[in-house]
């Protein structure tokens, strides 16, 4: 019986049924016309945006938060451009995506036609792959490599670029099994090598001063559970950075939080001493690093990850394991099953909840939430297996030395007084103990966004939505309208910085006209803060082009105008009230005008290019600015 | 120039690509992006019709040979990566040239061309075309020798290598091929 005939738009819409795809971002015209009118009997929700750019981050929020490759739809030219900064946050961040994209016909192709751009060319050092589709007929194949390869690997964003006149014409459908996938070129690795992880897993008995350096890559891989079994049987301490925030709970003993430029002091100087680091999904940011050339200097160095290029780029590894992260730790663990470390009862989830400082209290706060180190947690070695040549205690002088410098130089601020500019760590501490543990949060670039990183405890995996390797400003909204179109059942707040708010905030009305619920706290210092930061710190307090405005434009008039509820909060003791009411609104989304302290600055800090030896703590703090 | 007619830090790759449309600017895109030198790049059908084959010569003191061989090999269309050391490679390279002779000096190239046993392509009335194919550094020693004489034109093809072949009793394969991971 043969196949029915469908229109190459059609084929289009079909195949991505066929991928179970529940939901698009986009937004139509002309080169793109065809493909719309099939989406009007098709079971995918497609959301309306207001500018492509939107489409690109809530494709990217949402498969942040659910794991599946978010899909954004747009149409030629100024459409394709406008999505191509997601593209490159998601290329760094390594997000999977599936951008498609209208194209003049192919006969009009390399004339300069309306609204013609090459988007395959621009987008190709920014996507894992792209095609161009000429031919009707190949595009359910074209759509199953397209998932296929961003979803699997190392995932990451991938665009089909489609020409009006092929998605008019007509074509047998069929639907390609995965030998019909014509990927000649793309075999990515799962499994590690099985000696490798035996030598690795040998270097954890041994090491006296590790530490497992946690990145995104855990959460693509969906090894949280793993690495937790790893960090307990092994006693290991484990940063998380910026990009795997909730992999490890904060409140785990064993969670040293963030390390890198805005890390913490503990973190940072962790891995500075460290005679072992291990890498698992993390890349060696320039960020973490800071200067390479003094970072973490006695270090031996296992580095896990599924993209074999990112090993030796930056930091020569000892170890190089490519393959899966949760595949890999897997096998780490029945290696030190091997080697008599078997798995310990019982598991270290324990957390004290943080209480910020009331308001009017002044005096320093230290971030609460971390429960301090135990003095041997780990498993005990099998006697006589190879193991117990290296027993737990072994890891006390370490833990001991953890545990001084998390005393010494905690995370602090100088709290809440009663007047001037709210404290932000204030508002984050409020809002992080008013809202539910699995909260998701998605944050702008800038000040903001590294307070939200270190005030917030992050407890559960795929709670923290970030644009960490590209820096978008204005990912925030849109990232976290996507996220809660993805997890509709969890709350989900964007903290926002005034500058980054003010370039997506229009996806607001998305979220209202399409009752997406999101909740969004602008800390608003009528700064572009983080510059001004640099231009205090490190241009004699020459602020050039940072001033913005606390009140122009009228965020909560805007607020109001895009179908929002809108909040201002000017004085301490009105935070927690106006987060309580926030919180009690459900049919459309709410936004906060927090107005927050200017002068406030991110500490700890590595000066950019500066060895991580040399992280200054808040000044403020009275701790000899080590 | 060395004996090998490339300097050691310049490596060969021999890469197969699918034989797709836009699979050179994708190779090409991916050397300037990422600050890789390119000595000289070749590109022709192979054996198999659904493959081309792309010879880079590269700067390998512009980055380690390792990051530019696993970048490459993350392109999709790139199905599989050689690298021939120029130690161990046979080289060929083909050279056109134009020389500006008139008839007295016309002989003194021509025997040059045939001492690199190469061709004489087309001939005017003060210009010799010619053409001389081998290994790199024999076309480097032609090119100095022709130079004096004057270049109107001179092009190079960029090199194509194998590897050489073992001729020891116990076969080695000297060439280190990539399989295509990641
Ligand atoms: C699109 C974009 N443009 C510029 C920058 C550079 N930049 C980084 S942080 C920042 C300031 C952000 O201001 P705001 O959103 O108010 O956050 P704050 O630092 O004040 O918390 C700027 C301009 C960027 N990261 N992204
Ligand atoms: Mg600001």
């Amino acid at each position: 019986m043969s196949q029915p005939e469908l229109t190459g738009a059609q084929a289009l819409i079909k195949s991505l049924e066929m991928q179970r795809v529940e939901v698009m971002f986009g937004l139509p015209g002309g080169a793109i016309l065809p493909v719309y009118d099939p989406i009007i009997d098709s079971s995918i929700r497609h959301i309306l945006v207001r500018h492509e750019q939107g489409a690109g981050h809530m494709a990217e929020g949402y498969a942040h938060v659910t794991g599946r490759p978010g899909v954004a739809m747009v149409t030629s030219g100024p459409g394709a451009t406008n999505i191509v900064t997601p593209l490159a946050d998601a290329y760094m961040d390594s997000v999977p995506l599936v951008v498609v994209t209208g194209q003049v016909a192919t006969t009009s192709i390399g004339t300069d036609a309306f609204q013609e751009s090459d988007i395959t060319g621009i987008t190709m050092g920014v996507t894992k792959h792209n095609w161009l589709v000429t031919d009707a007929a190949d595009i359910p194949r074209v759509v199953a490599e397209a998932f296929h390869v961003a979803t699997t690997g190392r995932p990451g964003p991938v665009l089909i670029d489609l020409p009006k006149d092929v998605a008019n014409a007509t074509m047998e459908w069929y639907w390609p099994g995965p030998s019909d996938l014509d990927l000649p070129g793309y075999h990515p690795v799962t499994e590690g090598d099985p000696v490798l992880v035996r030598r690795a897993a040998e270097l954890l008995l041994a090491a006296e001063r590790p530490v497992i350096y946690a990145g995104g890559g855990i959460l693509k891989a969906r090894a949280c559970e793993a690495l937790l079994e790893l960090v307990e049987r092994t006693g290991i301490p484990v940063v998380t950075t910026l990009m795997a925030r909730g992999s490890v709970p904060d409140s785990h003993p064993l969670c040293l939080g963030m390390p890198g430029m805005h890390g913490n002091y503990t973190a940072v100087t962790a891995m500075q001493r460290s005679d072992l680091l291990v890498a698992l999904g993390s890349r060696f940011d320039d960020r973490v690093t800071g200067k390479v050339g003094t970072f973490a200097p006695e270090a031996k160095i296992i580095h896990v990850d599924i993209d074999p290029a990112e090993h030796h780029k930056v930091r020569r590894a000892d170890i190089a394991i490519a393959g899966d992260c949760r595949l890999v730790i897997e096998e780490l663990l029945s290696a030190l099953d091997a080697l008599g470390l078997p798995a310990c009862p019982g598991s270290g989830r324990a957390g004290t909840p943080g209480v910020p400082a009331a308001p009017g209290a002044a005096g320093v706060v230290r971030r609460p939430g971390a429960t301090p180190m135990d003095a041997s947690p780990g498993a005990e070695p099998v006697p006589g297996s190879p193991a117990a040549a290296f027993p737990r205690e072994r890891l006390d002088p370490w833990r001991a030395q953890l545990a001084e410098w998390q005393e010494r130089f905690p995370l602090g601020y100088i709290g809440q007084a009663g007047e001037g500019g709210l404290k932000p760590q204030y508002v984050l501490e409020t809002l992080r103990d008013a809202t539910p543990d699995d909260t998701i949060v998605a944050s702008g670039v800038g000040q903001h966004q590294m307070f939200a990183s270190q005030w917030w405890r992050f407890e559960h995996p795929y709670t923290w939505v970030n644009s960490g390797g590209l820096g978008t400003m204005g990912f925030g909204v849109p990232a976290a309208i996507g996220a809660k179109v993805g997890r509709p059942d969890r709350m989900v707040w964007a903290i926002d910085g005034d500058g980054c708010f003010q370039m997506t905030a229009q996806e607001l009305v998305t979220a209202s006209s399409e009752r997406i619920p999101v909740k969004i706290a602008i800390l608003n210092n009528a700064y572009l803060g983080m510059v001004r930061q640099w231009q205090e710190m490190f241009y004699e307090e020459r602020y050039s082009e940072v001033y913005l405005s606390p009140d122009l434009p009228d965020y909560v008039g805007w607020a109001e105008s895009m179908g929002c509820v809108g909040l201002r909060v000017t004085a301490p003791e009105e935070v927690g009230p106006a987060i309580d009411k926030a919180n009690a609104v459900d049919d459309r989304p709410v936004v906060i005008d927090f107005r927050t302290d200017a002068a406030e600055k991110v500490y700890p800090m590595v000066a950019a290019g500066a060895s991580n030896d040399d992280i200054v703590v808040d000044p403020a703090l009275g701790q000899g600015g080590r | 120039m060395s004996p090998y007619g490339v300097d050691q830090r310049h490596h060969i790759l021999s890469v197969l690509v699918e034989n797709k449309a836009g699979v050179l600017a994708r190779v090409a895109g991916l050397f300037a992006r990422r600050g890789y030198n390119i000595f000289s790049l070749a590109v022709a059908p192979s054996g198999d019709d659904r493959l081309s084959r792309i010879t880079i010569v590269v700067d390998v003191e512009s980055a380690p040979l390792e990051q530019i061989v696993k970048q490459l090999d993350k392109l999709i269309p790139v199905v599989q990566i050689t690298e021939l050391d120029p130690a161990e490679s046979r080289e060929r390279e083909l050279l056109l040239a134009t020389v500006a002779v008139g008839p007295e000096e016309r002989g003194q190239v021509i025997q040059l061309v045939g001492v690199f046993e190469g061709k004489i392509v087309d001939v005017g009335t003060e210009r010799l075309t010619v053409m001389v194919a081998g290994a790199p550094g024999k076309l480097d020693d032609f090119e100095d020798l022709v130079r004096p004489y004057g270049f109107v034109e001179l092009q190079r093809t960029g090199r194509v290598a194998l590897p050489r072949l073992d001729r020891q009793a116990y076969p080695h394969d000297r060439t280190h091929q990539t399989e295509k991971a990641g």
